[in-house]
């Protein structure tokens, strides 16, 4: 048995040892945001926050992950609101959106390390999530705007070479 | 050829259905009718069912519109695009409108999503339903009004007569909503001018995205039931002809959670020679399958790789084997003796995966005497039989639950990973939940075949352009999995028709002929696949690779020479609502793609820009594109690096700007993968990359910059999802020409390919 903390609360799991975090979060949990995809680690779909660092879940066996704090995508915030998650929706990331949770739990990871990524940052940190509908252009962008929300004031003016602003939107309840 | 799917599969289409409005205990509903019935009282038969309506959107007691979603959502916002179109003509208050992806059920006629038909198919059917609805709303509040009719106007959800108001909620609470109309008056409604539409070409924020956002979205890999058995697959070593001899589970045996084996007899044949290993989770289920030893008996497919399919291909090109003619002008054969100049070439493009994230699963179960299989699918009419044979029951007893799809690309338009779950949940008499690792995924995917074609250019004496002939051998996924569906050539033999579309293109090139050969081997070694774009994948590469050689072969600008040919002569010119203009909306492209990415200016050493153009999917459906692509290329490595794509897209009117440019943005970026970064090899019977540790599709570190336009239009809205991919390959390959003069006719480009060529 092991256990640890998910989103905020104590867990234990009756699993053999070697299962990999990314099951026992979506089978004994039940919580189906945290994706599989490749089951290597390459595509980072898995991706969550052990004690705050990005970790692929699928490669991760639950057993080292004992007393530790785990943060999944339905643990980034309560109601969506995450700078991360408003700019996903502002900028209409996801196309199929399946291997979004792990984008954004990756994104989330890096701004806390670097608040105010370079291209080549993204590029660096971001390459390790596939995104099969090749939303990147859009990815990138909202990784901006969230870290401009998330350390207003900080950037010099024009500091962050912006693409166009996302789409004008009507007014809209589904947003 | 959506005509020729709808016409030639079971579920008949509703195109020829009329339309009833009804008050009802939930609301008000608006659905069609068989057609031919005199429908006298619309209420009795929507509430008795009699001539089974097919509810396409209601508007309950709260004013809420529910427009019902028969395509599949894998990421194009097709369920927020068809709404506006809806919503739109009913002049409903877009705040209102909520979408529902409907189940299976043959009243919704044709389940189908691919082709980037989606909104193409359903505009002037929900445009009408639309505005028919608007019509019997402005009635019945006129009425509430005390107003004539003809004095009141609908707008954003109601109904207005002079100062006075009446929302659809209130006229939908009053209840009397009565009317019906014919197929032949469904026809003849009028539809809005494109100048008062207020949502359709309007941007919005999609329905499906929050919920991708915060985990909450649910996928078919997210599908769960009490008491449920996991499985996963011992996945034999070819797709065809091997059959199990003996299994071995002593290994497995005391593995956690084991819980047994199955050999599949499956008469549907959608898996030959596949064992289920039960687990009660999925990893315990992957654990114990790797200790399960399986030996299979294989037929000589496992002998069978990549270049045995192009050795096939190409004795089929050159032997003459007849094939299937789908153009076939008067004359080609004497153009090209009495050519003053002609030119030939061969190319070829290699096996590429779907690869989409969220690997094949679904989970089946009998209640109530009913079958249901949960699983995310994109043509749930071809599936439906397919299930029932394997089953051995009627399809009415099977319905294939809507679930969210981790991409779709095609590879759920085969629905072959229903069928082991549903006949595990037969013999155990449980709810099975499938699911493949990624190894497996790759190792079972209907993968785009190899293909194989050779171009051939006449001119005359004038250097105009006398002939042309195209040739091209691949595996055809119609013929495998719905040969009801194949076409028949102007020589009388079947063809499969997503499998050489693009060679029928809309240049003037004088006597055509386009030779379309099924590699029989292919199709026999593998299951090949409809994969993003199909065959507009392949015989774009081959054919905008050409014509850049014959521009150059004649010392002409290629974009020159390619204006030269749109002339929109005879055939070119277009003759429908959806090919209006024909070939010169595709000139248009062309030089609005080469201005915008800077054609003709001298760039940097090694650097070269590149040029290709294609209308999309089909004919009947041209969606008009071209490509400039910028590269680099590294002498020293022959590395490729592409720094920027600029693509100009004629798509006819935008439902929703912000999904149509999402859709090229992706299916861009999509055509630099297979081109660059992507493609796998077929080696004894099985793909030789199964995972990303060797299969390495694009990252964003790989990303150019992009600059998309579209086209200012009102015409006919075409698809969006696939055109794109078609371009940027061709256009990447004759920007390395024009960069170090190496041309490349085989997909993917290696490095090591640019640097050979460098050599030599």
């Amino acid at each position: 048995m092991t256990t640890f903390t998910l989103n905020g609360k104590t867990l234990s799991a009756e699993v053999p040892d070697d299962m990999p975090l990314l099951w026992v979060i979506r089978e004994t949990a039940n919580l189906t945001g945290t994706k599989f995809g490749c089951g290597i680690g390459l595509c980072g779909a898995c991706t969550v926050h052990v004690e705050g660092r990005a970790t692929r879940s699928c490669i991760t066996p639950v057993s080292l992950v004992a007393g530790a704090a785990i943060t999944t995508i339905e643990g980034l915030s309560s109601d969506n609101s995450h700078p991360l998650q408003k700019a996903w929706v502002a900028c209409q990331v996801p196309q199929c959106g399946y291997c979004q949770s792990g984008q954004i739990m990756q994104a989330a990871a890096m701004l806390k390390d670097i608040a105010q990524p370079s291209d080549a940052d993204i590029d660096g940190v971001m390459s390790g999530n596939l995104c099969r509908c090749m939303a990147y252009v859009r990815i990138r962008r909202a990784i901006k705007i969230a870290a401009l929300e998330l350390h207003a004031g900080v950037a010099a003016p024009g500091a962050i070479d912006l693409p166009a602003a996302p789409p004008a939107v009507e007014a809209d309840p589904h947003a | 050829m959506l005509d020729r799917l709808v016409r030639t599969t079971a579920a008949a289409g509703i195109s020829r259905r009329g339309f009833l409005i009804a008050s009802a205990c939930t609301g008000a509903v608006f659905a069609f009718t068989r057609d031919a019935f005199g429908v006298d009282n619309p209420a009795a038969v929507a509430q008795s069912g009699a001539f089974e309506p097919t509810i396409w959107y209601q508007i309950d007691p709260q004013g809420i519109v529910t427009v019902n979603v028969t395509r599949a959502e894998m990421g194009q916002h097709v369920g927020t695009a068809l709404a506006r179109i809806v919503s739109d003509e009913l002049e409903a208050d877009w705040s209102t409108v909520r979408i529902n992806h409907v189940d299976s059920n043959p009243k919704w006629g044709l389940m189908v999503t691919g082709g980037s038909w989606s909104v193409w198919q359903s505009f002037d059917m929900l445009s009408r339903a639309g505005a028919a609805g608007r019509l019997a709303l402005i009635a019945a509040g006129a009425k509430i009004l005390g107003a004539d009719p003809a004095a009141c106007a609908a707008r954003a959800g109601k109904v207005h007569a002079g100062s006075k108001s009446v929302s659809y909620r209130d006229v939908v609470r009053h209840g009397g909503l009565s009317a019906s109309y014919s197929a032949e008056q469904l026809t003849a409604m009028p539809i809005k001018k494109a100048a008062d539409r207020r949502q359709i070409g309007v941007d919005t924020r999609a329905i499906d995205i929050p919920d991708k956002t915060d985990g909450k979205a649910v996928y078919g890999f997210d599908a769960k039931v009490e008491g449920m058995v996991y499985a996963a697959p011992k996945i034999p070593p070819t797709r065809n002809g091997s059959t199990v001899l003996s299994v071995d589970d002593s290994r497995a045996k005391g593995a956690p959670g084991y819980a047994g084996h199955l050999v599949l007899d499956d008469p549907s044949n959608s898996v030959p020679g596949w064992v289920l290993v039960f687990a009660d989770s999925t990893y315990n289920a992957f654990r114990a399958a790797e200790r399960v030893a399986v030996t299979w008996q294989s037929d000589d497919t496992a002998n069978v790789s990549e270049d045995d399919v192009f050795a096939f291909g190409q004795k089929q090109i050159e032997s003459g084997e007849a094939g299937s003619l789908v153009v076939a002008d008067d004359g080609v054969d004497d153009a090209f003796k009495g050519a003053a100049h002609a030119l030939e070439a061969t190319y070829k493009t290699a096996s590429v995966l779907h690869f989409q994230l969220e690997p094949v699963n679904a989970l089946a179960l009998q209640k109530d005497g009913i079958w249901q299989i949960h699983t995310g699918n994109q043509w749930q009419s071809l599936e439906l039989p397919v299930l029932a044979r394997a089953l051995g029951v009627d399809e009415t007893k099977i319905v294939m639950v809507t679930y969210l799809i981790g991409g779709g690309f095609g590879r759920r338009l085969n629905g072959d990973y229903a069928v082991p779950a549903a006949l595990a949940a037969k013999a155990l008499g449980k709810p099975v939940k499938l699911i493949l690792t990624r190894a497996d995924d790759a190792r079972f995917d209907s993968f785009r075949s190899p293909s194989i074609q050779k171009v051939r250019m006449a001119f005359d004496a004038a250097g105009k352009v006398a002939a042309m002939d195209h040739a091209a051998s691949a595996g055809w996924p119609t013929q495998v999995m719905i040969p009801a569906l194949l076409a028949k050539g102007k020589n009388g033999a079947p063809y499969d028709p997503f499998a050489i579309a693009g060679a029928d293109h809309w240049y003037t090139v004088g006597a055509q002929r386009v030779r379309a050969l099924s590699n029989t081997l292919a199709n026999r070694a593998f299951r090949p696949g409809w994969l993003r774009s199909v065959g507009p994948g392949w015989t774009n590469w081959a054919l905008e690779s050409f014509i850049d050689e014959a521009a150059h072969s004649r010392k002409t600008d290629p974009v020159a020479f390619r204006l030269k040919l749109l002339d929109a002569a005879g055939r070119n010119g277009g003759d429908s609502p959806s090919t209006v203009g024909g070939a010169m909306r595709q000139a248009a492209v062309v030089k609005r793609a080469a201005e915008k990415g800077s054609w003709g200016t001298t760039l940097p050493p090694d650097t070269g820009l590149g040029l290709a153009t294609s209308f999309g999917q089909e004919r009947d459906m041209p969606t008009w594109i071209a490509c400039v692509a910028r590269v680099h290329v590294d002498r020293t490595t022959g590395f490729v690096k592409l720094e920027k794509l600029t693509l100009v897209v004629d798509a006819g009117t935008l439902v929703h700007p912000d999904g149509a440019l999402a859709q090229v943005q992706g299916a861009a970026l999509w055509g630099a993968s297979i081109t660059l970064h992507e493609g796998t090899r077929f080696v004894r019977g099985a793909v030789a990359d199964t995972n990303l540790d060797t299969y390495t599709p694009l990252r964003m570190g790989d990303v150019p910059e992009i600059d998309i336009e579209f086209i200012a239009s009102t015409q006919m809205p075409v698809g969006l999802g696939e055109p794109a991919t078609t371009v940027v390959g061709p256009a990447i390959g004759n920007a390395i020409y024009n960069a170090v003069g190496v041309r490349l006719r085989d997909l993917p480009i290696r490095a090591a390919d640019v640097k050979d060529g460098l050599k030599s």
